[in-house]
C-alpha cells in the first residue's frame, strides 16, 4: 500500500504477466498481481509464476494500458472467420520436424 | 575424511552453517500471511524454502560427518537451545518489515561470500550445496537490496523506519565474520575464513546503502555474539518452542 497525500491508503496497481516458456514460443498470459511499479512487478512476477522454471522471459503490462475486446461483440469479431475453410491451414501436410505449428 | 579430529570438526563447521538457514527459514514463516502485500508473502516463503532446503543438505551431512547417525530431524527438533550453533543474527525477531528487510540484506550478503568462496571447498558434497545455493542467495540478496533501497530512499516515514532497522541488525552483523575454532577445516580447505568474507560484505553492503541514502551504523563498542558458541538470545527459545513442540509432542509423527 503507497498513501496518498490525503492520507488515504492506495492499492498498487495491476500488471498483467505474460511468460516465454522457453526459446521459440512466444510469451503467453499467465496471470496477473500487484506492484507499485515495473521493477518490482517484474520481481514479483518471477516469484509468482516462474519459480519452477516455467520460464526463460518474463514481460508485465500494466492492466490499464490493455485495450480488449468487448464479450458482447464476441460474435461479429470471431464469428465470420469460422465457416471459411480455407483461412486455416488444413490442406498441407506437416512435415514431424516442425514443432509448435 | 582425513582423521577423525578433522571430520568431527568438520561436522560442528556444517553444522554451524546448516542452523544458520535452518532459524532464518523457521524466522521468515513467521511473515506468512501477514507481510504487506500478498506477493511479498509468497516472495517471503520462496526465501525461506530456499534457506530450508540449504539447511536440510547441510544438517543431513552434518549428521553423516559425525557417524552417529543422526538425521536432519535429529539436529532440527531434538537439540536444546544451547546445542544450536547459529549466529544471532538469524535469530533476531522480525520486527518491522523494514527490520526483516535490514536483516536480510546483511545475512543474505554474507550467504553469497560464504557460499562464493565454498564454492572452491575441498569438500565434495559442501562444494555441491554450495554452488546450488550460491544462484538462490544471489536472488535473496537482490530482494533485499531492492527493499532497502526502496524504503531508504522513499518516504520520510519509510526512510526513518529503514534506517530503524539497520540500526537494530547491525551490530549482529560482526558475529558473522569472527575467526571461529575451525582452523584446522579451514586449513583443509574445506570451510572458509569467515573474516575474510568482511571485506567484499561490506562493499556491497555500503554500495547499497549508499544508493538508499542510509549510512551504516556506526560501530559500536557493543557487539553481541555466541551464538557459535550456543549463546542465544532471550527470543530464540521460544522460536525452537514453536519449531519443535509437535515433534517433542509426537516423536516421529508423520502426515
Amino acid at each position: 500500500m503507497t498513501t496518498s497525500p490525503e492520507g488515504s491508503p492506495q492499492p498498487w496497481p495491476l500488471w498483467e504477466v505474460f511468460v516465454r516458456p522457453k526459446r521459440g514460443l512466444s510469451h503467453t498470459h499467465a496471470g496477473s498481481l500487484h506492484a507499485p511499479d515495473a521493477a518490482l512487478a517484474l520481481q514479483n512476477a518471477r516469484d509468482l509464476f516462474t519459480r519452477r522454471q516455467e520460464g526463460v522471459s518474463l514481460w508485465v503490462v500494466r492492466s490499464a494500458e490493455i485495450t480488449a475486446s468487448s464479450p458482447d461483440e464476441k460474435d461479429a469479431f470471431f464469428d465470420p472467420a469460422g465457416d471459411k475453410v480455407y483461412r486455416h491451414p488444413t490442406f498441407y501436410d506437416i512435415p514431424d520436424e516442425v514443432e509448435h505449428l | 575424511m582425513n582423521s577423525p579430529a578433522l571430520g568431527s570438526s568438520s561436522a560442528q563447521y556444517v553444522t554451524c552453517l546448516g542452523d544458520d538457514a535452518l532459524v532464518l527459514a523457521q524466522r521468515l514463516c513467521e511473515w506468512a500471511t501477514r507481510a504487506p502485500a500478498i506477493e511479498e508473502d509468497v516472495a517471503l516463503m520462496n526465501l525461506a524454502l530456499d534457506l530450508l532446503g540449504q539447511a536440510r543438505a547441510l544438517l543431513s551431512y552434518a549428521g553423516e560427518l559425525e557417524g552417529g547417525g543422526r538425521t536432519e530431524d535429529d539436529f532440527a527438533y531434538g537439540r536444546d537451545e544451547g546445542d544450536f550453533r547459529n549466529c544471532q543474527l538469524v535469530e533476531l525477531p522480525n520486527g518491522d518489515f523494514a527490520t526483516t528487510m535490514a536483516r536480510q540484506l546483511l545475512f543474505s550478503a554474507y550467504q553469497h561470500e560464504l557460499y562464493r568462496s565454498l564454492s572452491a571447498s575441498t569438500d565434495e558434497r559442501i562444494r555441491g550445496v554450495a554452488r546450488k545455493a550460491l544462484k538462490e542467495v544471489a536472488y535473496h540478496r537482490e530482494h533485499a537490496a531492492g527493499w532497502v533501497v526502496r524504503l531508504g530512499d522513499g518516504t520520510e516515514k519509510s526512510r526513518v523506519r529503514m534506517a530503524a532497522g539497520l540500526e537494530a541488525v547491525w551490530p549482529f552483523a560482526g558475529e558473522l565474520f569472527e575467526s571461529t575454532e575451525f582452523t584446522d577445516v579451514v586449513e583443509a580447505g574445506i570451510g572458509c575464513d569467515a573474516a575474510a568474507l568482511h571485506r567484499p560484505w561490506l562493499g556491497y553492503v555500503t554500495s547499497v546503502l549508499a544508493e538508499a541514502t542510509l549510512e551504516a551504523p556506526t560501530t559500536t563498542s557493543w557487539a553481541p555474539t555466541g551464538g557459535r558458541q550456543g549463546l542465544h538470545t532471550e527470543a530464540f527459545g521460544y522460536l525452537l518452542a514453536e519449531m519443535q513442540h509437535l515433534h517433542r509432542r509426537h516423536p516421529g509423527a508423520t502426515w
